[in-house]
This record gives structure tokens, C-alpha cells and sequence, in this order.
């Protein structure tokens, strides 16, 4: 499968009647991994739920389109069938569903009726993710992030990337609440996933990600929208100078989001 | 209120029922007893739920029903239940009130184990009946209904474990109103011995929509010193049956009573589940899980009374609202002066999946003493949209994902229910109700 391609034109979001994001442009293609960076409370989050579909975000103006079809237009779980992915940074808890019973029901989705993945196949594959992941096998059987440290819920959702193979990935600070060992792991299994078919976004105020995972391109989010791009030397000169020279280069005084609208 | 005392069955009925089961004179007698107690004894007066205006005197009173020669002539419905790969020899079914088969395994019966209908029961071992029946946990005398229980009684299964025997295949009897009008006046004993252990799993089934019918039915479970009994049932009575459904559990010493019990019953019910904990660090789980659907009224007690030393009992009730349905679960820790040690815990949690549905969880703890544990938790809520965001973003449509968060709402306790066909047929029974 060639490359999918993700553009994001012109996109306002709101939540609570505030607006969050105010004309982000960005495109994605397969092949490309994306940073977007930028202090707390400038919108990068928003972004990726917004993508997703986030029940609680309105888009009030702009547009996304995956290779060329409209996405604002598609249910969740159709977006997630065409193509998108979110690995989120506060997966929900879900008792009585087993991790591995969802990840089956999360692959199956993904494929035709009737074209199911058979039980040992399925078992196969997630049993080498799993190790890929220095994950426990019993987490499988477990109910879905109940009870889950943080670090057991990031691996958890690389787990259901690498099985899923999105053609873009977002990843919402995947690296929040991990310790040097599991951010090894986590960047280890999206590296695995790099190829002409799979694009990705990778959203962090960390450039201690990127240490592992080099972006092919990086963004600098403020104010709700992506003021700065660039490539790797962006992300190395935020981590050694911060975000202030790119506030004075601009003229952003406050660079925090959510002002009402 | 002279209509609502007027019986559709007299003395000379009652009398003539009993003489025709040839039941021993001190059944007769206390059917006669309970039968002069329904004038005078009220109704039971569930919390927050009123019955007087339910159906408890349209109902006939006896229908027989066929034995069978296989298995095999049994309809799907009753089938399913069965299972059928690993020849379960410990199989007990009554078709309305007649036993259509019954079997126990040679080895069970040469240890003495007792597992048959509570006519035969009475005839054959009247003693142990006796001893048994209204007694230690269910009275005669506690409201109208089981006075009426008393009086009417006409089905139900005794269970006999001596002492020391461990039963390892579960005992299974199934409860089938083929009738369509008529009343399950049932009583189930279950009397395990010192040391001995069981798994015992019972189904009601009927079929009655549109014809009205009653179910008054009265359990008593016995776990003498360190004994062991799990117990598990799926009640499935249609809509025009209202029931009243008294499982009471007694636990001696050091023994253990554990309940699963999946109540699918599609008319109005009142369900009361009562365990008293009297010997020192007896033990008791009580897990419900129930589906209210249409415009039935239900209400659920989970009871455990506590008084022995370093007694433990937890209740878990989880239940599934929707259409106009409304429900009240009663959870209930009581732990007496001197049950020192004690632990009561509780959870009750109201799943609601439609505006005009009603849940109320109320959570009591009772303490009479000071050196105790005890915490309760309780909920009502509806499916949370991130839950749902977080698998529809996995693809999962929306119908699947609403069927995947309720079936593991359910799961804890559906996933204790002890025989697997049961189990199965208990999630068939749900995804029917939910959808």
C-alpha cells in the first residue's frame, strides 16, 4: 500500500464554547513522521482528539481530508477504518473486556467481513508484539487499562498500533509519565512501524522523544495554531533554548490557547 | 380490604393437594397453618417499590407435565442450557410440576448424596425435610406471601450432601414452566454437611407474555461447619409472570456460601437475597446481575447479616436499565454486636441506557460493633462517551462498542456462574435484552 496522505487546512476547534485551535495547516504523508512541539496549553492535544473525532470538540471552520476524503464528514469508527489512529494520552478503562478480546475486535474491524483473522494467527501476532514490547503476556488477559500503571497503558496503546497498522498514526504524549526504559521500548516499536506506508504525528512537549524518534519534519505550536516548522535542528534548538526566541521572533506575548472566543 | 385476602384456593384444596401427594402429616399441617396465616400477615413491603397493585392471584395452581425418555426430546430453549459433550449425569428437570427427568451418578448416590424432586424428598426422607423446610432460613410467618408459599407449595428440588463428600460436578436443575398460566410455588433446600462442598446452578424458564402467572419461590441454603456451597441461577420468568424470589442462605462455622445469580426475569419482580453469616469466619460473595427492560418494576435486597467472629461477606449487584424499566437494589451489611473482626463490603452499580429509565442503588451498612470493616460503593450512570470514543477510534462501530462496555459491565458476575452452557446461554439471554 503506497502512502496515505492526512491534510489539515484551516482547522478551528472549540470546546466549551472556547476556541482552542484557530487555522492549523498541516499534511501528513506516508513516510513522514511529524513533531508537533510547543508548550502546555497551546492546543496540540486538541489537534490530535479533534483528528479522532473527541466527542467534546466542534470544528467551527476548516477541513481534514485523508487522501482526499473528507474526514469531518465520517463517524469515529470510520475514521479509525480509513486509516487513523490515536494512540491517546489517557486511554480509557474498561472492565469486564479483555486487552486481548478488544485488540481481536480492533483487528477484525479492520478487515472485511468474513476475512477475520483466525484465533492462532491473531495470538501469534500480538504474543510478538508483546515481546517486541517487553510487555507481560498476562496483560492480555487482563481487562482492558483497569488498573494499569501509566507506563502499562502507553505500551498497551503502541500494542494496538503496531497490531492495527494505521496508515497515520497521531500519538498524543506518548512519552508523558514514561521512565527511560519504557521510552526505549515505546520509540523501538513506532520505529518498527517506519515505512513508505505509514505516517506519523508525533505530539510532545518533550524534545526527549525525538531523541529516539527523529521527525523528518517538526512544528512549534502557540496560540492554536502551528507558528514555526522546520526539521530535526528545530526540535534540538527547542531543547536548548527553549520556546522564548521563537515567542520574541514572533512577537507572541501569551502563547497559551484557550482565550474565549 | 376484604377482596385482596380472598384466596383463589380454600382449605379443602390445599387438603386434598397435599393428601394426593401423600405427603407426610406434618406437611399437610403446616400448609393448613400457613393458609390461616395469609389472612392475617401483610404483604411484603419492599423499600421504595410498590407492589400492591401486581399480579399475585392470577395463576393456576397445578399443571402436570411429561416425563421425557432423552434429552434429545427436549425443545432448543432447554437445550441450550445443557451440557450436552460432557454428559452432566447430575440433572434434575420438572416440566411445570412434574419431574420430566432426573439423574445423579452412581458414585454421588452411593455416597449418600440426595438430589431429587421435594415430593419424593418428603416421602422418603421426611426427617431431613422436616428439619429443613421453613426453618432455619425462610419462615412461614414473615409476610403473606410466604405464608402463601407455605400453603401452595408444588415444586422444587431437595439437595443433600453428608458429611465430608465434595461433589465436583456441578448439580443442575432446571425450573421449565411449559404451562403457560401456571404458578411456581418452588422450594429448593440445599443442605451440605460438615466439610462437605457443592456447586448446585438452577434455571427458571418460561414462555408467558401475554397470560398471567405468579412465581413464589422460597430457597434455603445450609452450609454446616466448613462447608462449601457455590450457587448460581439465571431466572428467565416472561413478562407475565410476577415473582417473588426468596434466596436465603445460612452459613455455620468456618463454611462458605457463594452466590451468582443472573436475574433476566422480563416481568415485575421482587428478589430478596439474604445470607446469614452465624459461625466464626463464615463467608459469603453475593453477586447479581440483572437487565430491566420495557415497563417492568423491580427490586433487588442483597442482604448479609453477620454474627459470627471474623465473619466476611461482599455484595456485588450490577445492573442494565433500559426502555421504562426501573429497578431499586437494596444492598445491605449488617453486622452484629460481638461478630468482631468482621468485614462487610458492598458495590452497587446502575448502568442506565435510556432517558426514561430508572435505577436507585442504596448502599446500608448496619453496626453493632466496634472492630469491624466495612465500605460500601455505589453508582448510576450512563456509558461513558470516552469510553466509546476510545474503541470506536479502534474502528469498533458504535452498536459494538455500547454491546462490548455493557457485556463487561455484566461480566463480573456473569463469568461466576458455574456451568458454562448456562454461562453461554446467560449472555445470549443479555445480548436478547439489551439490543
Amino acid at each position: 500500500m503506497a502512502g496515505s496522505t492526512l491534510e489539515i487546512k484551516d482547522l478551528h476547534v472549540t470546546i466549551e464554547d472556547q476556541e482552542i485551535l484557530k487555522g492549523v495547516n498541516l499534511t501528513i504523508t506516508g513516510g513522514e513522521f511529524h513533531a508537533v512541539m510547543g508548550p502546555n496549553g497551546t492546543g496540540k492535544s486538541t489537534l490530535a482528539a479533534a483528528i479522532m473525532g473527541h466527542p467534546k470538540y466542534v470544528i467551527t471552520k476548516g477541513s481534514i481530508l485523508l487522501d482526499g476524503e473528507d474526514v469531518l464528514e465520517m463517524e469515529v469508527d470510520e475514521r479509525a477504518k480509513a486509516g487513523l489512529f490515536l494512540a491517546m494520552q489517557y486511554p480509557s478503562e474498561i472492565t469486564g473486556v479483555t486487552t486481548s478480546d478488544f485488540l481481536r475486535s480492533s483487528v477484525n474491524a479492520h478487515r472485511e467481513e468474513g476475512n477475520e483473522i483466525s484465533l492462532m494467527k491473531f495470538i501469534k501476532e500480538m504474543d510478538a508484539a508483546m515481546d517486541y514490547l517487553e510487555m507481560d503476556k498476562n496483560m492480555a488477559q487482563r481487562y482492558l487499562n483497569t488498573g494499569f500503571s501509566g507506563g502499562e497503558k502507553k505500551r498497551n496503546e503502541i500494542l494496538q498500533l503496531m497490531m492495527i497498522k494505521p496508515a497515520i498514526g497521531i500519538l498524543d504524549e506518548i512519552d508523558s509519565g514514561l521512565d527511560i526504559d519504557a521510552l526505549k521500548v515505546v520509540s523501538k516499536g513506532i520505529n518498527k512501524l517506519r515505512d513508505e506506508s505509514f505516517g506519523c504525528l508525533i505530539i510532545t512537549h518533550y524534545q526527549r522523544l525525538l531523541e529516539y524518534i527523529t521527525p523528518d519534519k517538526v512544528h512549534v505550536m502557540m496560540q492554536g495554531r502551528v507558528v514555526k516548522s522546520g526539521g530535526p535542528e528545530l526540535a534540538q534548538r527547542l531543547e536548548a533554548e527553549g520556546y522564548e526566541w521563537i515567542k520574541e521572533e514572533l512577537g507572541i506575548e501569551d502563547e497559551i490557547a484557550g482565550q474565549k472566543a | 380490604m376484604a377482596i385482596d385476602t380472598k384466596l383463589p384456593y380454600e382449605k379443602d384444596y390445599v387438603s386434598n393437594y397435599s393428601a394426593r401427594l401423600n405427603e407426610p402429616e406434618w406437611m399437610k399441617s403446616l400448609r393448613l397453618q400457613g393458609l390461616e396465616l395469609v389472612d392475617t400477615l401483610p404483604m411484603p413491603k419492599p423499600d421504595k417499590t410498590n407492589i400492591s397493585k401486581w399480579n399475585f392471584k392470577d395463576y393456576k395452581h397445578d399443571a402436570e407435565g411429561k416425563a421425557i425418555q432423552s434429552l434429545e426430546e427436549l425443545p432448543n430453549e432447554i437445550k441450550v442450557l445443557l451440557d450436552l459433550d460432557n454428559k452432566n449425569q447430575n440433572l434434575f428437570i420438572q416440566r411445570n410440576q412434574s419431574v420430566a427427568y432426573q439423574s445423579l451418578s452412581s458414585e454421588l448416590k452411593a455416597k449418600g448424596v440426595i438430589f431429587t424432586d421435594i415430593f419424593s424428598a418428603m416421602n422418603e426422607h421426611s426427617d431431613l425435610v422436616q428439619r429443613y423446610f421453613m426453618k432455619d432460613a425462610v419462615s412461614v410467618d414473615e409476610n403473606r406471601l410466604t405464608a402463601l408459599h407455605t400453603a401452595l407449595m408444588n415444586g422444587g428440588v431437595f439437595v443433600y450432601v453428608p458429611k465430608n463428600v465434595v461433589i465436583e460436578d456441578p448439580l443442575q436443575a432446571i425450573f421449565w414452566q411449559e404451562d403457560l398460566e401456571v404458578a411456581s410455588f418452588n422450594h429448593v433446600i440445599v443442605v451440605a454437611e460438615e466439610n462437605s462442598s457443592l456447586t448446585y446452578v438452577e434455571n427458571y424458564i418460561s414462555h408467558n407474555k401475554t397470560e398471567n402467572a405468579v412465581a413464589n419461590i422460597v430457597t434455603e441454603v445450609i452450609a454446616h461447619d466448613n462447608a462449601n456451597v457455590s450457587f448460581g441461577a439465571v431466572d428467565n420468568f416472561a413478562s407475565g409472570t410476577t415473582v417473588y424470589v426468596n434466596r436465603r442462605g445460612v452459613a455455620y462455622r468456618d463454611a462458605t456460601i457463594d452466590w451468582a445469580l443472573g436475574q433476566m426475569n422480563d416481568g415485575n419482580t421482587v428478589s430478596e437475597n439474604i445470607t446469614h453469616l452465624i459461625g466464626d469466619n463464615s463467608v459469603s460473595h453475593a453477586k447479581t446481575v440483572t437487565v430491566g427492560r420495557g415497563e417492568q418494576t423491580q427490586n433487588f435486597t442483597a442482604k448479609i447479616v453477620h454474627f459470627g467472629r471474623n465473619s466476611e461477606g461482599y455484595i456485588l449487584q450490577h445492573g442494565v436499565m433500559k426502555d421504562s424499566a426501573s429497578s431499586v437494589f437494596n444492598g445491605i451489611g449488617k453486622i452484629e454486636h460481638g461478630a468482631t473482626k468482621s468485614n462487610a463490603e458492598q458495590e452497587s452499580r446502575v448502568l442506565m441506557l435510556s432517558k426514561n429509565a430508572r435505577g436507585d442503588a442504596n448502599p446500608i451498612l448496619l453496626i453493632d460493633e466496634d472492630d469491624v470493616t466495612a465500605g460500601h460503593a455505589a453508582s448510576v450512570g450512563r456509558v461513558d462517551p470516552l469510553q466509546i470514543f476510545y474503541l470506536m477510534s479502534r474502528g469498533i462501530s458504535r452498536f459494538e462498542a455500547e454491546r462490548l462496555i455493557i457485556h463487561g459491565f455484566l461480566a463480573p458476575v456473569v463469568n461466576e456462574i458455574p456451568i458454562k452452557a448456562v454461562r453461554d446461554q446467560l449472555t445470549q439471554v443479555i445480548e436478547g435484552k439489551v439490543h
